[in-house]
């Protein structure tokens, strides 16, 4: 099938089966590649992009069901506000190790902030649950999204 | 130093600067040609805008080398760690060769800094002095006159940036024995505020994964696997298969471990996949279950040993044990274990113009890939160039002696005409059902104790599949039939014990087994520290001081496991947890690291455990990237307590019963609640990191269990009567 896709502010064309996960048109047709495959059924959050401004799974995501909706991947977040200040906080304090899981960390953090721009530690832990880092990052994390929670607020 | 601006000298030097590389001693002489930019030893290259690259010769998957041998180098150089690059080694074991292993590329045994320590260094600093030889015969001065100063030559009134020099310098003969800086004089070694180099990139989404490769004209191949260890592909039937667009062929490959699938991208090979029928041959199929597996070591530990690893007197040992006033005897069990790095296995093969291959890998380990591609591939050795790129987590499951992944790409790259790249990617279920396991490893320990609660008498066997055994990595680490990595942690002990015996029994192949983040270390610290604790509970004394009593004897390996001791239990507030919580503490000595950590829970096992804080203290020498030894005990913590808690690969009839994260469920951010690393200042040299901070977590989280609930002498812990709030 045919699709018109609005993804980082601009229209593709694209063709794919129905049924196919936004995950990989993006990654294998649109050749961005920041947004990461890491397991294929919504448990790891690696592959999060936001649709319509809310961070989802695009690995459980079909391109069936997107006509008309905005995409945004991490080669795009730092347009925001919230997701510069992500960014900055993510490097300031050094967050990544591999590095592989984290441009679904970032994504998932920003729509953290853009519903609670000043959350608790205990609501990071619960908001970013489903985002698995296996170099457990986490400490740094849940400090990084406070200090971006601090970098918005000045 | 000499400058030498003939041609004929500097082939002598590069010659001989080879020659002395492959027998593994200093190697800071190779020279390039004269043309910018000139690389002007193995390990840094310099353009004449100024700009330094250093040359990695480890992977990057998140343990800091990257950074870490920049470090080094600007150091040294006199550069400002922002003008170095870097960027990965070609495959070359005998320019880039761990030194740690020999003529072999590599990374593992958290060696990448103790092994690029001095090497990196003196590259920096030949190069330092061979800009600076250029600067003052350009200057007509004395040498000695001028430095490097974030880039800068300077001295005798004069300024240049040191790029100017670069052509000049590459024409010189590198010193013999560059003076290296003296500890006082560091200014990024050591430096709290020197941050990582690949943290930018990998927080826009522009770093760039194996699994990120594209090349023009690619295909993706996805291997169909046997279901059952050990079966083989007999046939297959890929009429379903081609109704899904994109599908270009399915093969069984050579070795009949499985069946290449060919798409045109992943999505599709995935599908197809799932189309396609194989019939597979199970006669020679594992047909086991874990429960069999576990029964046969807890048979091996026992029944008498079958090599006896220390030496010891087993009889004496007993006697020693039986006329003791407490005999503490506990069995323990650990279960296999899948590594799970985040980004599954992927590599990409293309041909080149040259007739040979290029490999684009996050590549742990090249030597080994770079031959067995060139032996699948039947090419000579010099036709294979390795492209190594950022690595998604390994654990050690990039670091397969067999390269068991690249091979499967090279074998899927055979059965092409070779005109299109073949980019073989893993799915997660590949992952977790893959066969490359943490093995599972039988201890039983018998502890005699005397009126005093003091140790009498040490009994301790061992039972595990060899992970070295049979491998090239035999007639290097098994000596007169012992794995050392079965033992390592318990035969090396640093504690005090009298009376102890060592056994291990090699126990029948399970599965296929490999290095897991600090390989023996995550049993054999498991087992030491809660028997040791336990001892001190039985005892009445304080674990603390029981340990420091233990570890009275004046080595050096003793006083720096007494000093992180001490050091963990007084920034935890060791014995002061408030209402409601418990401490547990361990100590570990690991790939030349001592690190202890103390863990402190609310709850309880049967109403729910909580982790509230871990504090732990390393010494690992000299801290090159202080924040990045952090990063590396906060991630090591993490994956030790991650896998106690809840995580195991269990066998039904030979086939694994897990498949994806939601059985194998990954440490969550909400696990821990905070962590607190304390570096102690060293002068020694630098020792690894990537995994000393795994085997003191989980020991340390039992005992913090045991102050007020059970002793877990088997994991996970989630299925052996803990459960986690």
């Amino acid at each position: 099938m045919a699709i018109s896709l609005k993804l980082n502010g601009q229209t593709h064309q694209v063709e794919a089966e129905p049924g196919t996960p936004l995950l990989w048109v993006i990654r294998d047709e649109l050749k961005l590649t920041g947004t990461k495959f890491g397991c294929g059924v919504a448990s790891c959050g690696a592959c999060t992009v936001h649709l319509n401004g809310e961070p989802v799974r695009s690995c459980q995501t079909y391109i069936e069901d997107l006509e008309g909706a905005e995409i945004t991947t991490i080669e795009k977040i730092s347009e925001s506000r919230i997701g510069q200040a992500v960014q900055a906080a993510w490097v300031e304090l050094d967050v990544v190790q591999c590095g592989y899981c984290q441009s679904g960390q970032i994504m998932s953090a920003v729509g953290l902030l853009s519903e609670n721009p000043k959350p608790s530690a205990e609501e990071i832990d619960d908001y970013m649950n489903g985002n698995a880092c296996r170099c457990a990052t986490y400490q740094r994390i849940r400090a990084a999204i406070l200090r971006a929670s601090e970098i918005m607020e000045a | 130093m000499t400058v030498n601006t003939s041609r004929r000298g500097f082939l002598k030097s590069a010659a001989a600067a080879a020659a002395v590389l492959y027998i593994g001693a200093r190697p800071n002489g190779a020279l390039a040609a004269g043309a910018a930019p000139a690389q002007l030893n193995p390990f840094v290259r310099i353009d004449t805008s100024g700009t330094v690259t250093a040359i990695i010769k480890h992977f990057e998957t998140g343990q800091g080398p990257a950074t870490g041998l920049s470090t080094l180098i600007a150091e040294e150089l006199g550069a400002a760690l922002e003008q170095v690059q870097y960027e990965f080694a070609p495959s070359d074991p005998q320019l880039f060769n761990n030194l740690a292993f020999g003529p072999f590329q590599g990374t593992g045994g958290s060696t990448a800094m103790a092994n690029s320590f001095m090497q990196y260094r003196q590259a920096g600093a030949a190069a330092r002095e061979m800009l600076i030889a250029a600067a003052a015969q350009s200057w007509d001065t004395d040498p000695s006159a001028l430095v490097i100063e974030n880039g800068i030559i300077k001295g005798a009134g004069r300024t240049a940036p040191m790029g100017e020099f670069v052509a000049a310098a590459a024409q010189m003969e590198a010193p013999a024995e560059p003076r290296l800086k003296e500890p006082g004089e560091f200014r990024l070694i050591g430096n709290t505020a020197v941050r990582r180099k690949d943290s930018l990139i990998k927080t826009n989404g522009s770093a760039k994964f194996a699994m990120d490769v594209h090349l023009p004209n690619q295909m993706v191949v996805v291997i169909a696997r046997s279901p059952r260890m050990g079966g083989s592909a007999a046939g297959i039937d890929d009429s379903s298969a081609k109704s899904v667009k994109g599908f270009i062929r399915a093969a069984i490959l050579p070795n009949k471990a499985g069946v290449a699938v060919y798409a045109e991208n992943t999505w599709a090979a995935f599908q197809a996949r799932e189309a396609l029928s194989v019939d597979w041959d199970f006669s020679a199929a594992e047909t086991r279950s874990s429960d069999q597996i576990r029964e046969e070591l807890l048979a091996a530990v026992n029944s008498a040993p079958q090599y006896n690893v220390n030496g010891a007197d087993q009889a004496a040992t007993a006697a020693l044990i039986d006329s003791a006033d407490t005999v503490l005897d506990r069995t323990f069990y650990f279960p296999l274990l899948a590594h799970a790095p985040m980004e599954p296995l992927t590599c990409t093969i293309e041909a080149t113009e040259d007739g040979g291959v290029l490999l684009h890998d996050g590549c742990q380990m090249p030597t080994v890939p770079h031959m067995a591609v060139a032996e699948i591939l039947q090419l000579p050795q010099e036709k294979i160039r390795v492209n190594t790129m950022l690595a998604g987590g390994s654990f050690g499951r990039r670091a397969t002696p067999t390269s068991d992944y690249q091979a499967e790409a090279a074998m899927a790259f055979a059965l092409t005409d070779r005109s299109r790249p073949v980019k073989l990617v893993w799915s997660r279920e590949d992952d977790i059902t893959g066969g490359y396991y943490r093995p599972a490893v039988a201890h039983r320990v018998r502890v005699g104790l005397d009126a005093e609660g003091s140790i009498t008498g040490w009994d301790h066997r061992i039972a595990a599949q060899s992970i070295l055994k049979g491998t090239f990595f035999e007639s290097v680490l098994v000596h007169d039939g012992v794995d050392a990595t079965s033992v390592e942690g318990v035969a090396d002990s640093d504690y005090r014990i009298p009376g102890m015996f060592v056994g291990l029994t090699d126990t029948a192949k399970a599965t296929t087994v490999l290095w897991w983040r600090s390989v023996g270390h995550t049993h054999t610290g498991y087992v030491m520290e809660t028997m040791i604790d336990e001892a001190a509970r039985i005892a009445g004394r304080d674990p603390v001081n029981y340990r420091l009593a233990m570890l009275e004897g004046g080595s050096k390996h003793q006083d720096r496991l007494a000093t992180v001791l001490k050091l963990a239990a007084e920034k935890a507030g060791w014995g002061k947890a408030t209402e409601g919580r418990s401490q547990g503490i361990a100590v570990h000595k690991s790939f030349g690291s001592y690190v202890a950590e103390v863990v402190e829970i609310s709850g309880t096992a049967e109403e729910g455990v909580r982790i509230e804080k871990i504090t732990c203290a390393v010494d690992c020498g000299i801290p090159v990237n202080p924040d990045v030894i952090k990063a590396q005990m906060e991630g090591g913590i993490g994956y030790g307590i991650g896998h106690a808690m809840r995580d195991q690969i269990t066998l039904t009839g030979g086939e694994v019963d897990q498949f994806n994260f939601p059985d194998y469920e990954p440490l969550r951010i909400g696990d821990i609640g905070a962590i607190e690393v304390h570096i102690v200042p060293s002068a020694e040299a630098p020792t690894g990191v990537g995994e000393p901070g795994t085997p003191p977590s989980a020991p340390a989280l039992a005992n913090a269990i045991a102050v007020s609930g059970p002793r877990i002498t088997e994991l996970p812990m989630s299925e052996n009567g803990v459960s986690f709030a």
